[in-house]
């Protein structure tokens, strides 16, 4: 038995409260049939939260972040594509989004087997990362709806100002079918532990060579159940490839394709409220805690250390790229602050649960730099207009937080290591830097080039189906009235 | 009788209007302006990228006097709205043909 292989995701720390909470009810007790998985009122609670919050992130949260950047001629431009985004996302997901990402099929995408919700009803239960603990399914397919609905929202930062609205809505619902929906599933799908406790238990109590062996291919087969990236054992607590560097790539690529907007290095293209951006700013790391410490599904000590580590983190990175700002510009921007602080957040996203708050300042005050560089030289180097940095903060600064991850999730250096389920009761396994970087990176590259040429194919489609660009003098004109038709301010 | 046009320091604004009501100058015309002279603009910049901001926010002031008036009306807006810096701003003096106070139909100085 290959234990590497059986290494799966979950939390030293969760485990330790977890199993204290399991024994305390009996849950983990010898006896060879596994108790029937019980429903927790708190986590259910939590997790209820925390579906909101991810909401509150993204409206109003990243819209104001977004629309405090975009010039007042765009506002309602920017505010309707992410509103939009929101809305067609949701009803996709509950159609067949949650089918193709959270059910069995291959390792690449689920199945059709709960489309349009089939089977689901208020008794159905989903896994958590703890033996024997479930949550309410419904409250699973909503947290993980806004997850879906966030991700595509953040491309349309990196094309705002000029995209035709058409070619917004045609765009999104097709991403996420085609990119999000597998992505999701290579990262996040798997059988669950209650599922592996149960084959490894029968495995252990198996006493001949052939139930053995039977015992141990039903084992393999049940860990075979979970996405390819998963399988490869790269872990991504919240979704720094899933959500950020998938949608980060997506955009850059999208700002390539539809080019630079008039006047772009010419003109002034100041924002046009960064009160609004503060804003929007404050409330994406509000909800981001309902994002990362949600992201444990139970409202114990990993949601805890998922939250500490949001907080440290995000501040640190805030702080980074403000003094760097200040070192190598001359003055610290508000925008400085904002901007690191959601490089921050987006950089602890898949370490929220993996790290040590220590690990996670680390990894908050590189994040900040490394995004800034990205933001400003890297940028003005090779002249793509990313209009809001969607490449810059969300792309590298996944990267960088996957990578982290990787190394942070060490229990020497405080992390929480990652735990094998296959063994019982299952414990943290042993830690090798090496595999688990290459895995990281292969994380990475997987959703890069999946992305990047998914994405690439479905912007020619929308092209040539309605067109991506706006006319030259709607441009001018902004696109709240010739898009819209309607303004943000009047005066 | 004569108009005065003021481009002056926005934070400036206050201090002028209480020195002409001081010399009894009641009523002004306000607006804000962008514009540029000596003072060429500024370097703002956003997430590095860097803009040179050449229109700079100013207020401009108009002010209808008597020609009698009209000196003194310039002496005081000058001393009000001055720092010394560069970008204090200018006056500009315009003749004006006649004036009406809409309720009453008054015209002239005594619209004023």
């Amino acid at each position: 038995m290959k234990l590497t292989t059986l290494t799966r995701a979950g939390l030293a720390a969760a485990v330790l409260i977890a199993t204290a909470f399991l024994l305390s009810h009996g849950v983990l007790a010898e006896e060879a049939s596994p108790a029937a998985p019980t429903f927790n009122k708190g986590d259910n609670a939590w997790m209820l939260t925390s579906s909101v919050l991810v909401l509150l992130m993204t409206i109003p949260g990243l819209a104001f972040f977004y629309g405090g950047l975009a010039r007042s001629k765009n506002m309602l431009s920017v505010l309707a594509h992410v509103f939009y985004t929101v809305c067609i996302v949701v009803v996709i997901w509950a159609l067949y989004g949650y089918s193709l990402t959270f059910t069995g099929g291959s390792s690449i995408i689920g199945g059709f087997e709960k489309v349009f919700l089939k089977g689901v009803t208020t008794d159905s239960q989903a896994a958590t990362f703890s033996v024997g603990v479930t949550i309410h399914e419904l409250i699973y397919i909503c947290f993980q709806m806004t997850f879906a609905a966030i991700t595509p929202a953040l491309i349309v930062g990196a094309f705002a100002e000029r995209m035709k609205f058409s070619a917004v809505a045609l765009f999104i619902p097709l991403w996420v079918t085609l990119i999000y929906f597998p992505i999701a599933h290579m990262v996040w799908y798997w059988p669950g532990p209650d599922a592996i406790q149960e084959a490894a238990k029968a495995l252990a109590a198996a006493t001949d060579e052939a139930a053995k062996k039977a015992a141990q291919a039903k084992l393999d087969d049940v860990m075979a159940d979970a996405g390819l990236v998963f399988q490869w054992g790269a872990i991504d607590f919240a979704g720094g490839t899933v959500v950020h560097i998938n949608s980060g790539i997506a955009g850059l690529v999208g700002a390539l394709l539809v080019g630079k907007r008039i006047g772009y290095g010419k003109e002034l293209m100041t924002p046009h409220s960064l009160t609004l951006t503060m804003a929007g700013a404050a409330l994406l790391w509000v909800g981001w805690f309902g994002f990362n410490a949600g992201s444990n599904l139970e409202a114990n000590g990993g949601a805890a250390l998922a939250m500490i580590n949001s907080f440290v983190a995000t501040a640190a990175a805030a702080l980074s790229w403000m003094f760097v700002e200040w070192m190598v510009k001359g003055k610290p921007s508000l925008l400085g602050l904002l901007s690191g602080c959601v490089a921050g957040l987006v950089a602890v996203t898949p370490a929220a649960g993996y790290s040590g708050p220590m690990g996670a300042i680390v990894l908050g005050l590189i994040v900040g730099a490394v995004c800034l560089f990205f933001c400003s030289t890297i940028k003005n180097a090779f002249g793509y207009d990313d209009a809001f940095d969607v490449f810059g903060v969300h792309c590298i600064g996944g990267i960088v937080g996957a990578i982290g991850t990787g190394i942070l999730v060490n229990p020497a250096l405080g992390g929480a290591g990652i735990i094998d389920y296959a063994v019982i009761p299952p414990k943290v396994a042993d830690y090798d830097l090496w595999a688990q970087l290459v895995s990281q990176s292969k994380g990475v590259l997987t959703t890069l080039v999946w992305s990047g040429v998914g994405s690439l194919i479905l912007y020619k489609v929308v092209d040539v189906l309605v067109g991506l660009r706006v006319p030259v003098e709607k441009e001018r004109e902004g696109l709240d009235i010739t898009d819209h038709g309607e303004r943000a301010y009047t005066m | 009788m004569k108009i005065v046009t003021a481009i002056i320091k926005p934070f400036k604004l206050d201090e002028v209007r209480d020195a002409l009501t001081a010399i009894g100058v009641h009523g002004m015309t306000v607006t804000e302006v962008k514009g540029y002279g000596r003072q060429k603009g500024h370097t703002e910049i956003y997430r590095g990228a860097e803009y040179a901001v050449s229109f700079l926010p100013k207020i401009k002031i108009e002010v209808a006097v008597p020609s009698d008036q009209l000196d003194k009306t310039v002496e005081v807006i000058t001393t009000a709205a001055k720092t010394g810096q560069i970008g204090d701003g200018k006056i500009f003096i315009l003749g004006l043909d006649s004036a009406v106070r809409i309720r009453t139909g008054e015209t002239d100085a005594a619209a004023l």
